[in-house]
């Protein structure tokens, strides 16, 4: 070796590692253990969105609408000489509860029945109903009269309330949603536990070199810091692989997904990344910085509780 | 400087509470700042215990003892790390970081220190040539033998330039011209105001360097200056 090279060899390296922690909290398990959490997380991060966004859009479409159903809709009413539909929409536009009231054209109601009927539903031999989507100005409008009032002009019309399924709905969204949270509580636990565990590993595999630092006057915050950017660093590498990992299950699951959610399906829209919420787009990149904060929290926890085992 | 006042110790077992007999009982001398003082007695005396209790490996199970001027017992966690930091050791069985190499570990101290690295990289070559390993510097300590060894402990123990130096059997694996090198060495650190004390089983060194001793016998200090 050259005088030059032996020089060099003495400087302090940039990461200088006394307590030998790169053999002691390896590269291996702790990535690993925590990439799965970091993934897990970004599944059930994905799930609390898509119900969040399915019960918003249920909400924005139907929270105060009505469906009126008018069977036989081309006889004439019972009174007044218009055909009934006729006699339904104008008794539907003259009530002050009612902000708009539209009949549903044949087409409309052909998507409406093609999950069940398929595409031939429009030229079906079945009598179909004409199906009338009211949006009430009041929500607390009097059902039970108003059902009355069609009745009269049209025998046998049926009005549905779509508020109780709505209530049902949020109520299902929202114990959903509870569930996504306390599993995303129950997996940062766990990966607390994971890192705990691994650091616990690497104090006992390093307690002579920490007894020795510790001799030698290096305080508490000195050697769970070496720990916590060793902890910290791994930690981060597993949320990272975790997320990139949880990405394209994410993509494939939102592209389902997108007819439902009013986003355009994947055939008319090629942009397979623009399916994906938004708000995943900011959550998939915390998951490493969340990874990591738990890292560095928990290996700086059990360090310390530990080196007050010492004197 | 140090102040043994009725200490005893006993060790704890894993509940905490002191389990059996006494290893050290009822001490009670001083050692003044910048004396050498020798630390005999058979083995199992006490002597590790002892040197382990000043430098704060350990707190007594009773009495007083205060360290380069603070209360051991009284003082707060914290403040201890920083007088650690002001007592260097040489241990018995060198307790050299076998990941690290000769200058690391000596430059250990220095670095908990914080001291900036040019002037570590001055302190630890000086030393390291003065304990004739300099041509060792990258090596680790396994690649060494027990006698060079023993010296980077030394090497490290002294380098920080600590008030008060404690040496376990300091000479233990050392041969006749290295250990007088040592005294040498021991000998000038207290001429610049190092308190000094040395366990050691050697009495052909201790006849040569006559000096104050403090004797333990069965836990028992039986002589004191």
């Amino acid at each position: 070796m050259t005088r030059l090279g032996r020089r060099t060899r003495l400087l302090r390296p940039a990461r200088f590692d006394e307590l030998g922690l790169k053999r002691a909290l390896t590269a291996r398990m702790l990535p690993f253990m925590v990439a799965a959490m970091a993934f897990l997380a970004a599944l059930t991060l994905a799930g609390w969105v898509g119900v969040a966004s399915l019960a918003r859009h249920w909400q924005e479409g139907a929270g105060t609408s009505l469906t009126v159903q008018v069977p036989e809709p081309r006889n004439p009413a019972s009174q007044g000489g218009e055909n009934r539909i006729r006699r339904v929409l104008d008794l539907l536009s003259g009530t002050p509860e009612v902000a708009d009231a539209h009949a549903l054209s044949d087409d409309e109601l052909g998507d409406l029945l093609r999950p069940w009927l398929g595409t031939g539903s429009e030229r079906t031999a079945l009598p179909l109903p004409a199906v009338i989507a009211v949006r009430l100005a009041n929500p607390d409008a009097d059902l039970a009269a108003l059902g009355r009032r069609l009745d009269g002009v049209a025998p046998g019309t049926l009005m549905e309330a779509h508020d109780i399924w709505i209530r049902r709905l949020s109520a299902l969204a929202r114990s959903l949603q509870a569930c996504a949270g306390i599993a995303l509580l129950t997996v940062a636990a766990v990966a607390s536990a994971v890192i705990a565990v691994a650091t616990r590993a690497g104090l006992a595999a390093r307690r002579e070199a920490i007894e020795i630092v510790h001799g030698l006057g290096a305080t508490d915050g000195y050697i769970a810091a070496q720990f916590a950017r060793r902890a910290t660093l791994l930690a981060a590498v597993g949320g990272l692989a975790g997320a990139l990992a949880a990405l394209p299950v994410l993509l494939g699951l939102a592209s389902l997904a997108a007819p439902f959610t009013g986003v355009q399906s994947q055939e008319t829209n090629p942009d397979v990344l623009a399916a994906l919420p938004s708000i995943l787009w900011v959550a998939l990149p915390i998951l490493p910085v969340a990874a990591a904060c738990i890292g560095f929290l928990t290996a700086q926890a059990t360090v310390r509780r530990w080196l007050h085992t010492l004197p | 400087m140090i102040r043994f006042d009725r200490v005893g110790l006993g060790y704890r077992g894993p509940t905490g509470h002191v389990a059996g007999p006494e290893v050290l009982h009822e001490l009670s001398f001083k050692i003044p700042e910048g004396v050498f003082r020798w630390l005999l007695g058979p083995s199992g005396a006490g002597k590790t215990s002892l040197l382990r209790l000043m430098y704060l490996a350990i707190r007594p199970t009773s009495g007083h003892l205060s360290v380069l001027g603070v209360d051991v017992g009284k003082a707060r966690r914290q403040a201890l790390p920083g007088l650690r930091r002001r007592i260097g050791v040489v241990f018995q069985d060198f307790r050299l970081l076998p990941h690290l190499s000769v200058y690391d570990n000596v430059a250990l101290p220095l670095r908990l220190a914080g001291r900036p690295e040019g002037q570590i990289r001055a302190d630890v070559t000086e030393i390291l040539g003065w304990v004739g390993l300099t041509k060792k510097a990258g090596e680790r300590p396994a690649a060494l033998s027990g006698g060079e060894q023993q010296r980077v402990a030394i090497a490290r123990a002294v380098v920080a330039r600590p008030a008060l130096l404690l040496a376990d059997e300091p000479t233990g694996n050392l041969d006749e011209s290295q250990a007088e090198r040592l005294m040498l060495l021991f000998q000038e650190l207290n001429r610049v105001g190092t308190t000094i004390v040395v366990a050691t089983h050697n009495d052909a060194l201790v006849s040569r360097h006559s000096a104050p001793a403090l004797r333990l016998e069965r836990g028992r200090i039986v002589d004191a200056p």
